[in-house]
């Protein structure tokens, strides 16, 4: 327990490393048919420690394998995956993973599903459930916490898993479009929850998602992946002070620009998909 | 929907068919076509049953001795499936070779054993539980290795992001996730291992289960006493599913696998 929080003051006391460093990294995937996808090419990447970094890019541009890659759940072809300048070398308590999914175990209750994290942490048993309370509180579901997952709601379950995810108190949050399965108000009330508690706890955060206005709102950087085999393509630096609003007007102009960049990058590649099958137009 | 009205909605349609089976029984016993000696009325059987049941006939005490032969058969099964199953889940060589041997033997009715069973054990009681889990151990494994194998792998994925690893994983998240689609296996293991002891019942003499009463009522030529004896192994079967029913909806209402629960 004690061990967790100092490692991360060592990440922070040499803010001029990057938490995470991906180099050169290539990934290809061989399908069921046998085919080979080339998912991720080439990709260099830094995240600085504390940094809220978002990955923005067209459906299946390699955003989730990049995210899988650094959770340790897959290994790269080519290329380095670093933390703290060591190699990643599988999954661990210090990378916390938000799916889109939200992966609670069903035979749990939602507090039960926190001690079980805290357990695997190394938190002694008589700590676990005040602690699980404590983060359950941050995230609005004190009064859930005896329920079975099945019996709240698809965003009270995804702040089910930021409540574990931050109970284990991890160097860096990873999340693959974790709020893409909401319906739009659920969505903005979890956003905005995400930054409050964010600007709390200042993880290192690198959040996928394809939804630009949801990256602006939540980043410092918001960098832009290209279509398959994936590359990054830009970034935009979000500057605006926190916390910051939906209404704000700066905010929706850098959504614009980002968005259109997005669109073009789209547009390139439904011309490229277009020129490879002309027999199709 | 309110309580009673459910409890109604359940009980109505099981009525419903045995009212409508007796009454075609009844009509047609009641043509005369068949003899009586072949076709017995309904209320000759239902005599036959509660005579039996009430002057103690020796009806619920071979039900009393199957129960119990298949109680200790499909523990038995159990035990030896399951870490077959998990074996075969957990290695492709073990699926392969073992998992094809289980499937082998899932299409050999397992009453196909009692000729060797016979040779191996004498006309014994441990010729009759060779049969009974020879007929279920196949079943436990085939479905304690698709229970695994449909875990789904999100769970997986999260627990080992989570930083569970190795055996640990494997006990307190792959185990607990795939309880319900074992329960389901154990279901259909049960009526396979039902189903075995009273072929083997049948055929052993000296067995004196409900498959055994069954022959000697054939022998005495007591039809009403045939189908009331057939009626019991039904309504044995018909509990030991609804036990089953019981533990397997508790598991999925508690994980909300089934709407409204």
């Amino acid at each position: 327990m004690s061990s967790v929080p100092s490692l991360r003051l060592v990440g922070r006391s040499a803010p001029t490393s990057p938490k995470l460093t991906l180099r050169g990294v290539s990934k290809t995937y061989s399908q069921s048919s046998g085919e080979l996808v080339r998912a991720l090419d080439d990709v260099t990447l830094d995240v600085a420690p504390g940094e809220f970094v978002c990955l923005v890019g067209p459906s299946g541009c390699g955003k989730s394998t990049l995210l899988d890659l650094i959770a340790g759940l897959e290994r790269p072809d080519a290329g380095q995956v670093l933390m703290d300048g060591r190699p990643i070398a599988g999954p661990g308590p210090d990378r916390a993973v938000l799916f889109q999914e939200p992966a609670l175990f069903p035979w749990m209750s939602v507090v039960r599903n926190i001690e079980f994290a805290l357990g695997l942490t190394g938190v002694p048993k008589a700590d676990r459930r005040e602690l699980a309370m404590h983060w359950l509180s941050k995230v609005h579901l004190s009064a859930f916490a005896s329920a079975q997952p099945h019996e709240i709601s698809p965003g009270m379950r995804q702040r089910a898993v930021l409540a574990r995810a931050l109970a284990c108190q991890p160097e860096v949050l990873l999340a693959d479009e974790p709020f893409g399965a909401l319906d739009a108000q659920s969505r903005e009330v979890l956003q905005r929850e995400l930054q409050t508690v964010w600007l709390e706890t200042r993880n290192t955060f690198v959040f996928v998602t394809h939804n630009v206005r949801e990256a602006v709102f939540l980043a410092d950087r918001v960098v832009l992946m290209s279509a398959r085999p994936g590359t990054l393509v830009a970034e935009h630096r979000i500057s605006s002070p926190r916390p910051r609003s939906f209404e704000d007007v700066l905010l929706a102009k850098v959504v614009v620009d980002v968005h259109d960049h997005l669109l073009k990058e789209v547009q390139r590649v439904v011309a490229a998909e277009e020129g490879v099958r002309p027999g199709l137009a | 929907m309110s309580r009673p009205r459910k409890a109604f909605g359940q009980v109505w349609p099981r009525i419903a068919i045995i009212a409508v089976l007796i009454l075609v029984w009844w009509a047609v016993a009641a043509t005369g076509f068949w003899d009586r000696a072949l076709l017995p009325s309904p209320a000759s059987v239902w005599t036959a049953l509660w005579s039996n049941l009430t002057r103690g006939g020796g009806l619920l005490v071979a039900a009393e001795r199957s129960v119990l032969r298949l109680t200790l058969g499909l523990a038995a099964a159990v035990a030896i499936g399951t870490p077959i199953g998990l074996a075969m889940a957990a290695s492709k060589v073990v699926q392969r070779s073992a998992g094809s041997l289980m499937v082998g033997l899932q299409a050999l009715p397992s009453i196909a054993w009692l000729p060797l069973a016979t040779l191996w054990f004498g006309i014994t009681e441990k010729a009759v539980f060779f049969v009974v889990v020879m007929g279920a151990t196949p079943a436990v494994a085939i479905a304690t290795a698709a229970s695994v194998r449909l875990v789904p792998p999100t769970l997986v994925r999260t627990a080992r992001t989570l930083g569970s690893s190795g055996g640990r994983l494997y006990v307190r998240v792959v185990l607990p996730a795939a309880i319900p689609g074992y329960i389901v296996g154990l279901q259909q293991a049960w009526a396979l291992a039902w189903r075995a002891l009273m072929a083997a019942e049948l055929l052993v003499t000296g067995a004196r289960g409900l498959g055994h009463f069954l022959e000697r009522t054939g022998a005495i030529f007591d039809t009403p006493l045939m189908l009331a004896t057939m009626v019991v192994i039904m309504l044995v079967g018909i509990s030991v599913d609804a036990l089953f029913t019981l533990v397997d909806r508790r598991v999925r209402s508690r994980r909300g696998l089934i709407p409204s629960a």
